[in-house]
């Protein structure tokens, strides 16, 4: 997923190549403009990565109070 | 026998302008601080000529109204934590939001007195027309500064207690007044054409008027049960 | 209600698992071809934090004027939600703005309203973590303030016209083109079910905070 999102951002730096004098055209080749699907990708890539993190934030944080819980409950067990 | 809700808010400002008319403390401070921010930006915003960036004033007016705002707020209300003023005023006979809107009232004295100051300074240093519609442009500044007071002076006083007060009230208080910020500027920037673009002017008028009747009430509504332990 | 959320869950999974092929299968839009495809999620997730946006409003509302702690769980929920989705739609936004518009980002009526709201309801949550006691219900009344202004943002695009598409483009989207209404309905629907789950799980995470508490407080007797 982070390669993914790597290359997509590598990709996206490639320079255009500089004409000799200038001259308007309207409708450039399709090789002088700027990829979609990179963008495409990544934007659907980042929501699942944004998913999976909130998702895990949420799992970790459960997971400490649970422990905490069972520590408190061992606790209370052995002293009674 | 309990004062009425404008007879309590009034009692309240009548308080409050005492107190600062001996001092002036938070007058005067103000006012440099607006004055010094407007210099700031003079240098940020001229270019190499001399020249300062086209429209510029109308920006640069609102900022220094938004920051010297938040600073008169905090000055108010830490002057009632310190002297402890608050929990007297909230224990009086009068409705909670009546003290709000004493509070408010006092505030946009004080944003008005600013604001007398800064305008003419802006205009004269920034070459701009700002006077030259100047029933729109009151209209404008009137009506921003109230939805900006309006915000503030809640969150400034639900904040007294706070320990991290200083830092949060510019957090929590600039994005929800972004629309009204943006609305001034806008409409500010409209009168700045040649000629100044009044239809234009008047639906950001409009506009603030309706963020302030939302805000007015909101606040009203939401002071008692903020203020209350 | 806990009984849905196993079948809410597997419901959302499986439209979530169709839909990146329903996307890719989708006809391309005339003069923006690939990078429209973008949309689909861009829409809905504006949805979702629409609805998370309403849902803080009201539990901060009813937190704050009657104390219900299941309020306070909804809406610190929600905050959180409104946050996450909000940036995937500045993003999600940005990446088509890029190919559409030239540039990263644009000082526009919505993309500057849509910023300004994410920030509301990141001051909730700063003001929750770093207010002190008592802070839950200063984030209330950011909570409030903030679904106040959100009918604002969305008719600001009319008033405040630039270079974002208006309101008028999904109104007439139904009748130019069904299937794509269809597919950012079907999007949006399936990310309003990931909201509520989302809320579901966060609520479940305060109430078990709430529960520790108690058992600390028992604990000391």
């Amino acid at each position: 997923m982070l390669a993914l999102v790597l290359t997509v951002f590598f990709a996206l730096q490639q320079q255009p190549t500089i004409p000799e004098g200038f001259a308007p055209v309207t409708g450039a080749p399709a090789s002088e403009q700027i990829p979609a699907a990179p963008l495409v990708i990544a934007t659907y890539a980042f929501f699942l990565l944004l998913m999976v993190f909130y998702l895990w934030t949420i799992w970790r944080r459960i997971g400490k109070v649970e422990s905490e819980m069972q520590a408190l409950e061992r606790r209370q067990g052995g002293s009674k | 026998m309990a004062p009425g809700f404008f007879a309590a808010a009034l009692l309240v400002l009548r308080k409050d302008l005492a107190i600062e008319a001996k001092s002036r403390e938070i007058v005067y401070t103000t006012l440099f601080f607006a004055v010094a921010c407007v210099m700031i930006f003079s240098f940020a915003f001229v270019k190499e000529e001399g020249v300062p960036v086209d429209n510029a004033a109308a920006g640069i007016l609102w900022i220094a109204v938004a920051f010297s705002g938040t600073l008169a707020l905090g000055r108010t209300f830490e002057r009632e934590r310190y002297s402890e003023t608050l929990r007297a005023l909230l224990l009086a006979p009068a409705g909670r939001p009546a003290i709000y809107m004493g509070k408010l009232l006092g505030m946009l004295l004080m944003m008005a007195a600013t604001e007398v100051v800064l305008t003419p300074m802006v205009a004269f240093f920034f070459h701009a027309p700002l006077f030259a519609r100047p029933l729109l442009l009151v209209a404008l500044l009137a009506l921003g500064t109230i939805g900006f007071a309006a915000v503030g002076t809640l969150f400034a006083a639900m904040l007294v207690r706070t320990r991290t007060r200083d830092v949060l009230l510019p957090i929590l208080l600039y994005p929800v007044t972004i629309p009204v910020i943006i609305a001034g500027v806008r409409g500010t920037t409209a009168l700045l054409q040649t000629p100044p673009e009044e239809p234009v002017a008047t639906l950001w008028i409009g506009l603030l008027t309706a963020f302030d009747v939302v805000f007015i009430t909101l606040a009203l509504w939401t002071f008692e049960p903020l203020m209350t332990e | 209600m806990k009984k849905l959320f196993v079948p809410l869950a597997v419901v959302t999974a499986a439209m979530f698992a169709a839909a990146p092929i329903m996307i890719g299968m989708a006809d391309l839009e005339s003069t923006m071809l690939l990078v429209q495809k973008i949309f689909y999620f861009h829409f809905a997730t504006w949805m979702a934090m629409t609805t998370a946006i309403i849902v803080c409003g009201l539990a901060s509302a009813i937190y704050l004027f009657r104390g219900s702690k299941l309020a306070d769980w909804y809406a610190v929920a929600s905050a959180e939600v409104v946050v996450i989705f909000g940036v995937f739609g500045l993003f999600s936004g940005s990446l088509w703005g890029r190919k559409a518009w030239g540039v990263w980002w644009q000082w526009d009526a919505r993309v500057t309203m849509a910023t300004m709201i994410v920030m509301v309801f990141l001051g909730y949550l700063m003001v929750r973590k770093y207010g002190g006691p008592g802070s839950e219900k200063l984030a209330a009344a950011m909570g409030i303030f903030g679904a106040a202004t959100s009918p604002f943002v969305y008719k600001s695009v009319d008033w405040w016209r630039t270079i974002h598409p208006q309101t008028t483009v999904m109104k007439t989207l139904g009748e130019k083109w069904p299937g794509a209404w269809l597919l950012v309905l079907f999007c949006s629907f399936a990310f309003v079910f990931l909201t509520v789950l989302l809320l579901a799980a966060r609520v479940r995470l305060e109430q078990m905070r709430s529960e520790l508490d108690q058992m600390y407080l028992a604990a000391e007797d």
